[in-house]
């Protein structure tokens, strides 16, 4: 009797323990996300949202003015995504690997510095490589004169065929940081028995990383890449404070993010149109899920696990 | 003999490629800081010296100073980033102690809906988010600002600090119900003094992207009373674009009370970081 009114009385906790949580987390998150996927498939008639099925998405991938739009910002967000993947993260194992070095000196100077980058705002990050790269202020050609290379300089960022590299280039430089930890932490988690075993095995230095290290750290690499992938499929913020909302030269730099802002928001005399912007929400939302679910499935139950 | 010398010519190598990256990395803050004490002939003609007697001038931050207000801003974006922090440290652990400490039907299913907020963006969720804002009256206030921050930081914090709260003995807990604790107290006394080192590493994680978001502001609070920094900044840069003695001082205002409190809590923040992923 007195067990039973205390189990009770201990169910109850746990709803008070869970519900501000749940609450907010619902309301402003969970609802509102199936909200947007609910108002892809409405249009907006005489002031009613009238239900129209898929014909948003039809319109979105078939209709030329908007189809265009949207597979050129998926191709470049793709193209924003394989430059994450080929420099960020080789640059931040590269890193890591150097800094988890146990002789080495001034580790820690490195870490903070090279850290910098990733606390700074988007903001911050795009004005500061715009004016850097500007050819009206001349730092990035007078740098380049210095090692003799003054004819490769260009007006980068305005140039369609180099501006979305160049910005996927700013945005590695902005968050190498992130992988450069995780690895790091992931190389000190190694015990020493397996370290001195390899080097009793006489296998030291690049063999060591390659063959013993390297498939230790892949579960992090794994998680570094679906984290990159949901980072870049969802970004926006360092595009819109270099480029603008239309991601110019003429589109070159419009991803996503960019594409969702200003049909949501609407642009020069077009009208925002929270319809379609709900059915490109919901696209990328199917493939930011497709990505993770190939993580999840695919990638994650294959990588083995060693417990140490 | 010949290993020791190839050992330390391995070491020069890894310090060259280091320095190379720091000085990268680097770099362009310490150019648009530099250049922000400069007057604007100097800015041109020697972008890469030091402001010294002749150069210095602060002109661009008594620029930005009178036309901006940035003191407003940094108020707005630290009660945003104060409040949601602590609302999702609160919540949070309290959450992560109901699925880490009681068995009930739904526990995993809940937990797994918790954490489903990890990998999907809240962004996507953004046009209904303002039609729920529109509707309740929130829009340009810091509390829609706050509301949207705290949802978004929960899911990893939940995460995290379960995990955590798994590995806290049974015994103590036990022994503070025989003493008479309610699982409140229990709660409140025992277990989240000892969860203060995960504490530390979500207040980094949640911490560093609401100070630095430019989307939510920008859709939810754009008011000139309710501009948090990052929006402030980039509203003044792209007002003063040709003022480049305006936009560097700008600039300069938005990165050094970041800088100064990364220097000062970085030990702290990289420990957080390690041991967030080691677990």
């Amino acid at each position: 009797m007195d067990g039973e009114t205390h189990k009770r009385s201990r169910r109850w906790h746990i709803a008070v323990f869970l519900a501000p949580a749940v609450l907010v987390y619902t309301a402003i998150m969970i609802l509102p996300l199936f909200g947007t996927l609910q108002l892809a498939l409405f249009r907006e008639v005489d002031n009613e949202q009238v239900f129209v099925g898929l014909t948003n998405f039809k319109t979105l991938f078939g209709d030329p003015r908007w189809s265009d739009s949207f597979w050129n910002a998926l191709w470049n967000n793709t193209w924003f995504f394989i430059v994450h993947m080929l420099v960020q993260n080789p640059v931040g194992i590269l890193l890591a690997a150097l800094l988890s070095s146990p002789k080495l000196r001034m580790a820690a100077y490195y870490r903070t510095a090279i850290f910098i980058p990733t606390i700074l705002s988007f903001v911050i990050v795009g004005f500061a490589w715009k004016l850097i790269l500007s050819p009206l202020w001349g730092v990035a050609p007078t740098l380049l004169d210095a090692v003799g290379l003054k004819s490769l300089f260009a007006p980068w960022l305005g140039k369609e065929e180099y501006a979305l590299t160049t910005l996927s280039l700013i945005s590695v430089w902005q968050f190498v940081g992130i992988p450069m930890m995780l690895i790091y932490a992931a190389l000190l988690s190694i015990p020493d028995e397996i370290i001195e075993a390899a080097e009793c095995d006489g296998i030291t230095g690049m063999a060591q990383f390659w063959r013993i290290k390297l498939p230790l750290i892949l579960p992090s690499i794994g998680i570094i890449s679906v984290l990159t992938f949901v980072g870049n499929f969802n970004a926006f913020d360092l595009i819109y404070t270099a480029q603008g909302a239309l991601a110019g030269p003429n589109f070159s730099t419009d991803v996503l993010g960019t594409f969702l802002y200003r049909t949501f928001f609407g642009f020069q005399l077009q009208l925002g149109d929270p319809n379609m912007g709900s059915a490109i929400a919901t696209a990328m939302f199917i493939i930011i899920l497709c990505g993770v679910c190939i993580y999840l499935f695919g990638i994650q139950t294959r990588l083995r696990r060693y417990q140490f | 003999m010949s290993t020791a010398r190839h050992s330390a010519g391995r070491s020069i190598a890894a310090h060259a490629i280091l320095i190379t990256y720091t000085v990268i990395a680097l770099f362009p803050v310490f150019v648009i800081v530099i250049n922000s004490f400069k007057a604007r002939k100097a800015i041109f003609r020697s972008p890469l010296e030091l402001p010294n007697s002749e150069t210095f001038s602060l002109v661009g931050y008594e620029t930005a100073l009178k036309q901006g207000d940035f003191l407003l801003y940094f108020q707005n974006s630290l009660i945003v980033t104060v409040v949601s922090l602590t609302l999702v440290l609160l919540f949070g652990a309290m959450a992560a102690f109901a699925l880490s400490e009681y068995r009930f039907r739904g526990n995993s299913l809940m937990g797994l809906y918790l954490a489903l907020g990890i990998m999907i963006p809240i962004r996507l969720g953004t046009v209904a988010i303002l039609q729920l804002m529109v509707a309740t009256g929130l829009v340009n206030t810091l509390t829609a600002l706050i509301l949207v921050y705290t949802a978004q930081g929960l899911p990893l914090a939940i995460f995290i600090l379960s995990e955590f709260m798994r590995n806290i003995s049974d015994d103590l807990k036990n022994a503070g119900r025989i003493d008479g604790l309610s699982e409140y107290r229990i709660f409140a006394r025992l277990v989240l003094p000892l969860v203060r080192p995960a504490m530390a590493t979500v207040a980094v994680f949640t911490m560093i992207p609401i100070w630095n978001d430019l989307w939510f502001p920008l859709i939810l609070a754009p008011a000139e009373q309710t501009k948090t920094i990052t929006l402030g900044s980039q509203v003044f840069i792209g007002q003063f674009v040709t003022n480049w003695n305006a936009v560097l001082a700008a600039l300069s205002l938005a990165i050094l009370p970041v800088l100064v409190l990364y220097l000062i809590f970085s030990r702290q923040l990289i420990r957080g970081i390690t041991a967030g992923a080691v677990k």
